[in-house]
């Protein structure tokens, strides 16, 4: 019986069977959790982070670090609201937005593929630098929404499910994609399974590196566009501590840091976890400080399984 | 009784039996020899030895005293010590510090420097073994270093010490250097295990011995005395094998790699060579003669800063591994772990890293001809897993090296074949396979460049020698001038003579 449990839990799926589990024991004790206004509730709460943890996925895939997605992410948000307030349209305040993360997401790439700099100090400095720049721009104010369609973005809805929650899904699909079935997707895990024989079995290392950071820009230009969208202003303070998040849940989601080994189910599930405790905790009204200790020990836990599970599949 | 004593040993991983009821004793004051191919379960039987591993079933005895082991730590305290391929020493802390570390001499935590240099000092000159303790390990050579770890065994008043192949980066003078030691350790009644694949120095060095193959005990020798070499190969491989090398002359046809002039930041002397199709060209030199620096530059593995190399008159104009494989250049590096397999992926993924590219459309791989190409490869070359999907961390030296070679000959086009110590830390029965491989190869027309620092390998498959020395390519010789004395000679410096280095 115990066996049969520990081959579950250790096993391929063990991740996905701990949250089906999860799910159902939050549904069953909380009051007011599986409802459907909470669910979307659940799910727009995710959705930056969700976002994010696409391309994160690929730069610990790599052995790389991306500690400036937070930063990068409000400054989008200001662009997009600054640029479309100034030039009347939506469109080219979307684009500038994105624009700007993919070029900032490309320095931290050049820096640390050609320069050879370590991952962890530029997306540090570029943290800062790019938070200055936000604040800047807007004198350390919020910028207001002008045009009322800029909100639609967050609040229409599809079949009844908000805009966001669609573009969250779509993203899952598309990296999901890119990681398992494309030739990009693949020299990312052969990156970080050993980045010197990849060089030398014909893998433009470089480039690979440079690309996965300037994609990470894009998308974080995305969740800031939807981020600004959703609290109706450019905020130059908004998603702070953002790339923690991130990063735990891709290794909740089983990303190893070590580089080589990320799948998107885990990924989803990682964030899905974060979510849900977070709501259940909520409804449950557990005071935020509490929360911070929650979310730490499933952090924890989540790192010591993966563990467990490395060793029973006898990896050395 | 023996005094160390195997008793039934059993160990089973998912979907491998590793060791089925393994049995047999060593004596007091004896260096066994195990040996056995890839996979034959030596390494498993090391780590339970060493506490590593838990066997299924069966014990380890030791003077008639069952043991059982929690961890490696407690093997350690047991007198067991297991000095492993690769190194277990802190670089950045000296010799002495080393020999010391979790047990430094201290009084309220501050370590007593002084009294730490004299134990160490005099346990190692009791044990004969000259290294400076001052050093610090990162400054010494893999064979001071592979000292210090017999050192740390010394200090530690061990019983029983297993080495897993010691020799295989070491160099002759070196290798010489341990086996002197290892005698005298054997005069002071240790145990010693000695793992290796080279018939030379087992022959040279034990007494008794045992031969694994496929987890079973397949032979045991309680003497060496009247047991042959071809006698041992039969039984670790299950077959006669008589000739390892098999060399089949061939015919070589028009000049395939043209090398000329090429120098790099660690190759100062500009260097050139060619290789014909259909031709194998052997580089031998000591280690640091500058072989595997010159066929990196082929490669573009390392900038080169000067010369140029073409393929079938075609000048190679990038110099960077990705031009080098579509100019058909190919290399298989010496340092399999560090520059050629990538862990924690499948055998597949390892295959097709590089000839992907071929069939992908738009970046999306094409996944039915992957599978194909990774099952080709896997049978064509007898790769031995259980399934493509296999993480290639689990495969043997052998194996592994056999998926490189897959991920090569799955390119399309490939003319130059470099392969860097092709067969470093492989059984014999892989060994042969390896080579059978490259003469097919050749016989199509491929010009293939085999780096080695083992003679009669170079001797055995190659129809061309050149040796290096210093950085520069010395001597040239064909196949009717081979002699192991004039290559020898141009490959040592001046200084030494090729009597101080054959064995």
């Amino acid at each position: 019986m115990t066996d049969r449990l520990k081959k579950i839990l250790l096993g391929e799926q063990g991740l996905v069977v701990i949250f089906i589990v999860a799910f159902a024991l939050v549904s069953a004790l909380v009051p007011n959790f599986l409802t459907d206004r909470n669910m979307l509730g659940l799910l727009q709460s995710v959705v930056t982070v969700g976002i994010v943890a696409c391309t994160m996925m690929f730069c610990l895939a790599a052995r790389d670090f991306d500690l400036s997605v937070g930063s990068i992410v409000a400054f989008a948000g200001m662009v997009a609201v600054m640029a479309s307030n100034y030039t009347g349209s939506i469109l080219l305040g979307l684009l500038a937005a994105i624009a700007c993360g993919a070029f900032v997401g490309f320095i931290n790439g050049v820096v640390i593929a050609k320069f050879r700099i370590n991952a962890l100090i530029t997306t540090l400095a570029t943290m800062q630098i790019v938070r200055g720049f936000a604040l800047i721009a807007s004198d350390g104010r919020a910028v207001g929404i002008n045009s009322p369609d800029f909100y639609q973005l967050a609040l229409s809805k599809l079949l009844g499910i908000p805009t966001p929650i669609w573009v969250l899904a779509v993203l899952f699909g598309i990296f999901g994609f890119v990681l398992n079935r494309t030739v990009f997707g693949k020299n990312t895990l052969a990156i970080g399974g050993n980045p010197e024989a990849s060089r030398l079995a014909g893998v433009n290392v470089d480039w690979t590196r440079i690309w996965i950071f300037a994609l990470q820009g894009v998308v974080c230009g995305i969740a800031g566009i939807l981020l600004a969208s959703r609290i109706t202003s450019g905020q130059p303070n908004a998603a702070v501590g953002l790339e923690l998040s991130v990063i735990s849940a891709c290794v909740l989601g089983g990303v190893s840091l070590a580089g080589g080994r990320a799948t998107m189910s885990g990924v989803i599930v990682g964030v899905l976890i974060m979510g849900i405790a977070e709501n259940a905790m909520n409804l449950l009204n557990i005071p935020a400080f509490y929360q911070y200790i929650v979310r730490g020990v499933i952090l924890l836990l989540a790192v010591l399984l993966d563990n467990l599970r490395s060793s029973a599949l006898g990896r050395r | 009784m023996s005094f160390l004593e195997f008793l039934h040993i059993t160990k089973t991983y998912p979907g491998v039996k590793a060791l089925s009821d393994v049995s047999f004793g060593v004596a007091k004051g004896a260096v066994h020899g195990l040996m056995g191919e890839n996979g034959a379960g030596k390494s498993t039987l090391i780590k339970i030895l060493s506490g590593d591993q838990h066997a299924d079933s069966g014990e380890i005895s030791i003077d008639g005293k069952v043991q059982v082991y929690a961890s490696t730590r407690n093997a350690f305290d047991n007198g067991v010590i297991v000095i492993h391929q690769e190194l277990q020493l802190v670089p950045e802390l000296t010799v002495a510090e080393n020999l010391s570390l979790g047990r430094f001499p201290a009084s309220a935590g501050i370590i007593a420097g002084r009294r730490m240099l004299d134990d160490v000092g005099a346990k190692l000159k009791s044990a004969g073994i000259d290294i400076d303790i001052s050093r610090k390990v990162k400054t010494l050579s893999i064979g001071e270093r592979q000292m210090v770890e017999i050192a740390k065994a010394i200090m530690l008043d061990a019983r029983v010490i297993a080495l897993d192949e010691p020799t295989s980066s070491l160099s002759s003078r070196e290798s010489e250097i341990l086996f002197a030691l290892i005698d005298r350790l054997r005069a002071e009644g240790k145990v010693i295990i000695y793992v290796s694949h080279r018939l030379d120095e087992v022959f040279r060095l034990c007494d008794s011995l045992t031969v694994l193959r496929d987890g079973k005990l397949a032979a045991h020798h309680t003497t060496l005395e009247g047991v042959t070499r071809d006698q041992v190969v039969a039984e670790m491989v299950g077959r006669e094998i008589s000739d390892i090398w098999g060399f089949r002359p061939r015919k070589s046809g028009d000049v395939r790699l043209k090398v000329e002039a090429v120098s790099g930041a660690k190759l100062k002397t500009p260097a050139s060579f060619e290789a014909r199709a259909g031709e194998i060209v052997g580089f031998f030199g000591l280690i640091g003669a500058g072989r595997s620096e010159l066929t990196r530059l082929v490669f573009g593995a390392d900038p080169r800063s000067g010369g140029t190399i073409s393929v079938d008159g075609k000048v190679v104009h990038a110099a960077d591994p990705q031009g080098a494989i579509r100019a058909g250049i190919v290399l298989c590096s010496e340092d399999r772990k560090h520059d050629g397999i990538i862990q924690g992926r499948s055998i597949e993924e390892n295959i097709n890293i590089s000839s992907r590219r071929h069939h992908a459309r738009f970046g999306v791989l094409n996944r039915a001809s992957e599978i194909a190409t990774a099952e080709t490869f896997i049978k064509k070359l007898k790769v031995r897993t259980p399934s493509r999907k296999q993480d290639i961390i689990n495969l043997s030296g052998g194996n592994q090296q056999k998926v490189i070679l897959g991920r090569w000959l799955s390119e399309q086009g490939v003319r130059v074949l470099i392969v860097d110590e092709p067969t470093r830390g492989i059984d014999v029965g892989a060994k042969s396979e390896i080579y059978e491989l490259l003469y097919q190869l050749a016989e199509d027309g491929m010009a293939i460049v085999v780096v080695s620092s083992e003679l009669p390998e170079v001797m055995g498959i190659c129809d061309r020698i050149l040796v290096m020395c210093g950085g520069r390519i010395g001597a040239e010789l064909t196949r009717d001038q081979f002699a192991e004395k004039a290559i020898l000679a141009a490959a040592l410096p001046d200084t030494k003579t090729p009597d101080a280095i054959a064995s």
